[in-house]
């Protein structure tokens, strides 16, 4: 089908029609997003000033010192920076266990309030975004609270003989991944509800009737269809967690360090800045390649049924 | 021993609800349905039919009563454990898979080998004749093709019984003629014992072996469409099934006395006092004053119905009777409305109806 000369122009018309309304949200992106982007990347190689800052010498310095750093007792000699690796690892792991509790505990909820009469269900979503309504920094100052030696969970236990003495939970990895689950559990059951609202449950009914089990109907019909749920809700928890600054710093201390307080560091007392930008760009590609993996993984899944 | 019952519901109650505000979607309902026939459950909105449906599907359990498949105790079965299979009347086809992967849903649940999953999806393929769209996904098809895919997953299995839920209340008039021939070259071809459930009472006399009409939770009546529609057990079925004519009456011997003073001769005729005689609109004739038995009427409107014209007459002490006249080829019946006629009620046609 051709189009006629009044059919290209209207074409073109809505076209233009349809960059002319983005381009406050263009603007925006420019300046905010990519703009300070290519000021790190810029700054991720010079030369690091005594004082913090940059100063304007082309340097690979800070990329290298990412994994690599001098030898204490032999300068010149450059060796595995163990203390970084153990921060990429420590971030990468506890950002992806985060994900599968946010989900796992995330995904039962979202169900049940998607299946609460329409009446109740405001009230439900209500309830889940009440931690919201407070600072970061407050809630996760009160899961200290619920934690610490002498805190509720512990003097629970210790009142209630199951321990003698209280367990060390404030300052390590676990103390971490509790307040990230705790945090970013609604941001995992926002999208989900989204998901299993629109899933219309007489299709439970249909595969049950066609011989599945309630495991197979989960596996086969539930979770392929509510994928996208799935996905948003774990990118949305992972992304953030992996950039986790508050959270590990209350709850882990200064040595359970993850990648966004190490990145922190280098902007403040380390004043390495070009260490810190090279640090960030390494957060950015890591989070890509992350995601498109699970993008992709999740969608082959799809494609086999 | 082979049981000739393929479904048998015996005293079956389902209430829901408790206390004071439950209802009883099922009240002591008690059917066969025979192996290989294509049965109807026909009533109005809000008579149970899907309920009674449901329970031998068994999605939902019943209160009280035992629902039997070829003389087994079904009633607590769940649904993937029971050879049944049902056609929705939203068609819940999986919107995440294609149509040919729709129709081997339920043979790769029954854990059947590869090839035998193939060659029987590409069979029900052919038997609903969607070869050519076995790739595309459900959402790219038309409301009649969504019905055939619904038909050929529910059918692949090869169940004992296929439950089918209004499947074409959906459709528009003329596709759902088509649907009506489709279906029962289906069954025909299948064998497979169809339970459909309808409350077009057309399609429930064109389509069916065997109809049972419900009315309240109740089953009133089961038989043939023609025992249905010529010999209605009660007033509901009688008024329920085509059009009527209800005549206040007394028995008398011999026959009925109806108010207008004329006595009709019915067979069979028990009890005494005042009942309902009923008599179909085509069952009432237009005749010459003088025949015996003529009743003097006198015609209050026409109106015209292409092959018919229905005559609605009055009888001497008011009472309404409609007669269904063949339209002559031009049209026109002769009559005019207040012109003085008699009438006469096909011998044998008028029945007494218990309420
Ligand atoms: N899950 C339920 N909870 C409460 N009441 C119900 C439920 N399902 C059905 N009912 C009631 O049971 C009665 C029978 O319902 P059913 O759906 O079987 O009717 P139906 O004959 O299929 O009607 P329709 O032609 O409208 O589909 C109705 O009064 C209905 O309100
Ligand atoms: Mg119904």
């Amino acid at each position: 089908m051709t189009m006629s000369p009044a059919e290209i122009e209207r074409d073109k018309a809505s076209t233009r029609n349809a960059w002319a309304l983005s381009t406050p949200a263009l603007i925006l992106l420019t300046f905010a997003a990519c703009g300070p982007l290519f000021i790190m990347l810029v700054y991720s190689f010079l030369t690091k000033g005594q004082y913090g800052n940059v100063i304007g010498t082309f340097s690979l310095d800070g990329w290298r010192s990412i994994l690599t750093s001098e030898d204490i007792f032999d300068p010149g000699v450059t060796v595995w920076a163990d203390a970084h690796l153990s921060i990429f690892w420590r971030s990468v792991k506890l950002s992806v266990l985060t994900t599968i509790l946010t989900l796992a505990i995330g995904f039962p909820t979202a169900w049940f309030i998607a299946t609460r009469p329409p009446k109740s269900r405001p009230l439900w979503l209500f309830l889940i975004t009440i931690p919201f309504w407070t600072n970061l920094l407050i809630r996760t100052v009160a899961i200290f609270e619920v934690i610490r030696n002498e805190g509720v969970i512990n003097t629970l236990l210790i009142w209630a003989s199951v321990i003698s003495a209280p367990l060390q939970i404030t300052y390590t990895d676990t103390a971490v991944f509790i307040g990230m689950v705790y945090v970013y559990l609604p941001l995992m059951v926002l999208p989900l509800f989204a998901s299993i609202d629109r899933f219309d449950m007489r299709l439970i009914e249909a595969a049950h009737d066609l011989y599945a089990s309630r495991m197979a109907v989960l596996r086969r019909v539930i979770l392929p269809i509510v994928r996208p749920g799935v996905i948003a809700g774990s990118i949305l928890v992972f992304v953030p967690s992996l950039g986790a600054v508050v959270t590990p710093r209350i709850l882990g201390g200064g040595k359970n360090m993850m990648i966004g307080n190490f990145i922190e560091l280098q902007f403040g007392q380390g004043r390495n800045w070009p260490l810190g930008a090279a640090l960030s760009m390494t957060l950015l590609v890591i989070v890509t390649v992350a995601l498109l993996f699970y993008v992709r993984v999740s969608s082959r899944e799809n494609a086999h049924g | 021993m082979t049981n000739q019952n393929a479904v048998e519901a015996r005293n079956v109650i389902k209430a829901f609800g408790q206390g004071t505000s439950a209802v009883r979607a099922l009240d002591d309902v008690s059917v066969n349905i025979q192996r290989g026939e294509f049965f109807t459950l026909l009533g109005p909105s809000g008579c149970g039919k899907t309920t009674l449906l449901r329970l031998i599907a068994g999605f939902e359990m019943p209160s009280g009563g035992t629902i039997l498949l070829e003389g087994t105790d079904i009633t607590y079965l769940p649904p993937n454990q029971r050879p049944v299979n049902t056609v929705f009347q939203s068609y819940a086809l999986f919107p995440h898979l294609s149509v040919a992967q729709n129709i081997s849903f339920g043979l790769e649940m029954q854990g059947k080998p590869a090839a035998e999953v193939k060659a029987r999806t590409d069979k029900m393929l052919a038997l609903v004749q969607m070869e050519a769209m076995a790739g595309r996904k459900t959402s790219q098809l038309s409301g009649g093709q969504q019905q055939r895919v619904a038909l050929a997953r529910a059918l692949a299995p090869q169940p004992k019984v296929l439950l089918l839920d209004e499947p074409l209340s959906a459709l528009d008039y003329k596709l759902r003629k088509e649907m009506q021939i489709e279906l029962k070259r289906l069954q025909h071809e299948t064998g497979i014992t169809f339970v459909f459930v309808t409350h077009d009472q057309e399609e429930a006399l064109t389509m069916s072996d065997r109809v049972g009409v419900m009315s309240a939770g109740k089953l009133q009546q089961v038989g043939t469409p023609r025992e249905i529609y010529t010999r209605p057990v009660n007033r509901f079925v009688a008024s329920f099934i085509g059009e009527t004519n209800f005549l206040p009456a007394s028995v008398v011997p011999g026959g009925v006395k109806l108010g207008c003073g004329a006595v009709i001769a019915v067979e069979g005729l028990s009890g005494q006092g005042a009942t309902t005689l009923t008599i179909r609109p085509e069952q009432v004739r237009l005749v010459d004053a003088a025949e015996a038995e003529a009743i003097p009427a006198t015609v209050t409107n026409l109106v015209y119905f292409g092959t018919d014209t229905h005559c609605y007459l009055a009888l001497p002490d008011g009472a309404e009777v409609v007669a269904r006249l063949q339209s002559p080829s031009n049209g026109e019946v002769g009559l005019q409305q207040g012109q003085k006629v008699a009438l006469r009620f096909v011998p044998g046609a008028a029945q007494v109806l218990a309420d």
